[in-house]
């Protein structure tokens, strides 16, 4: 018998089920319970970068959008720097921006927003130039395990076209399911984007 | 020949750089899906049109999946962990008091410090306080029914409340949930973003609910079932329940980890 090897397993994943928004977006649930909130706001007055509304739905296998889905991103800085100690890449950080925020889907139309700023190119750990991107988490009723995929900016085709992710994606076809359409409404940029769970658009979903 | 040998030596071989230790490069441990519920699981109905049909595309770790939200005291309040206290209105909640802890680990068995965890439940009766949530069982005026906590420099997590009921759904005409308590917890990175269930120890829903019956593994069917933790209850006043959460492990030495301030 050879040693074991004990590492542990991880602790297996439910469902958010349909009343996620009490523990996450209590103010979505109906009623104020904490001093702080997290929200789909990323940006205060003094971040840095171009101000820009990412705004979709997430669409079920009958192209019905969801309307109890909560979507968390994750995203660089306009100097394309993850406020987190692991990168150690050259852009300056920014005190005024986590990167990080979730939004629930309207109960009535599933429409899904953030208020953030364009992330920059991100330089990988192996020195690689990323496109701007996106991460973004995917949670909700009927959804056993996160679900985890990325946008990125119809306004970047050169760095889209080099980027070392989408190029993974197998069918040119696919890799357009994730990227975000750039508009001017109302002297606002908002970039649109459909996550489709399933049927022949399905958005490419990362096993990260 | 004795003077040809180093010119046959591969350069790279000479290189300055020493080896780096082999969990050294901060990604983290491939996923085990199959102790996971898959994404389509028909006794689960809603899980259906939900569900991916094509492949998941494997990622090796990048930047974007280490790295994620760091959070701190400063994002939380004081009664953020007392869910007896953080909604009570002109008594306390009705029902079992608890109190549940546990550690935050990874898959090397390292605590993950400093990191959020975030829960919700229905209330004693089986009533979430939610605008869509119309089960006959009535609000608690004085029980919100959710919390969140910051893990302390070992992993260390705990919180207070009141036991949740059982509530039936609509998935079978007679499909009820097992009590349980919903848990979302960061890591240090956004690839160990996860989102789970507590369940109760002893509670006979659990072998019967089709949510907690997609995980087709027994053992991490039976690690999400919380013991009764008679050493950590407070006489007269509160039963405690043990739940340790296992994050995916981090191929990164413990002190690698704190010097990047992790």
């Amino acid at each position: 018998m050879p040693q074991p090897l004990n590492y542990l397993k991880e602790t297996a994943s439910q469902t958010a089920g349909p009343y996620v928004h009490i523990g996450l977006i209590p103010a979505m649930a109906g009623f104020d319970i904490f001093e702080k909130n997290f929200s789909n706001v990323l940006v205060t007055p003094n971040t840095k970068g171009e101000r820009i509304t990412l705004e979709g739905k997430v669409l079920d296998g009958t192209g019905t959008p969801l309307r109890d889905v909560l979507l968390e991103i994750w995203q660089a800085n306009a100097a394309g720097r993850y406020n987190h100690p692991a990168d150690r890449s050259a852009g300056a950080l920014d005190d005024e921006f986590r990167g990080w925020g979730r939004a629930g889907s309207d109960f009535d139309s599933g429409l899904v927003t953030f208020e953030t700023i364009k992330p920059g190119a991100i330089t990988d750990r192996t020195g690689r130039k990323c496109a701007p991107h996106v991460n973004v988490w995917i949670v909700a009723r009927g959804i056993n395990i996160g679900l985890n995929t990325r946008l990125y900016f119809s306004d970047e085709e050169a760095a889209n076209a080099a980027d070392p992710v989408l190029n993974l994606i197998e069918q040119p076809i696919r890799r357009k399911t994730l990227i975000a359409t750039r508009s001017e409404r109302a002297g606002k940029v908002v970039y649109a984007f459909t996550i489709n769970l399933q049927g022949p658009e399905e958005t490419v979903f990362f096993d990260v | 020949m004795n003077a040809q040998a180093p010119a046959l030596r591969d350069p790279r071989l000479n290189r300055p750089e020493p080896l780096t230790p082999p969990l050294g490069d901060g990604g983290f441990f491939q996923r085990d899906r199959a102790i996971h519920p898959p994404a389509h699981a028909p006794g689960y109905k809603s899980s259906v049109l939900r569900s991916p049909r094509q492949s998941l595309l494997s990622l090796e770790n990048s930047i974007s999946e280490i790295t994620g939200p760091v959070f701190g005291h400063n994002d939380l309040g004081p009664l953020d962990n007392d869910l007896i206290r953080n909604y009570a209105k002109d008594g306390d909640p009705i029902g079992e008091r608890i109190v549940v802890h546990g550690r935050v680990l990874d898959e090397t068995g390292r605590g993950v410090p400093n990191t959020l965890v975030e829960f919700w439940q229905a209330n004693a009766g089986g009533r979430y306080r939610h605008r869509k949530d119309t089960y006959l069982a009535p609000i608690d005026p004085n029980f919100g029914g959710c919390g969140r906590a910051l893990t302390d420099d070992t992993g260390y997590y705990y919180f207070r409340t009141v036991k949740p009921g059982p509530y039936p759904w609509r998935n079978y005409v007679n499909s009820w949930r097992p009590a349980h308590i919903h848990f979302s917890v960061f890591g240090s990175g956004f690839a160990q973003r996860l989102i789970t269930q507590m369940y109760f120890e002893g509670d006979p829903l659990i072998p019967v609910c089709p949510i907690l019956t997609t995980i087709p593994d027994k053992d991490a069917l039976d690690r999400l079932v919380a013991p009764l933790d008679l050493n950590a209850s407070t006489p007269f006043d509160s039963l405690a329940y043990r739940f340790d959460i296992v994050l995916r492990g981090q191929r990164s030495t413990y002190f690698e980890n704190r010097t990047a301030g992790n």
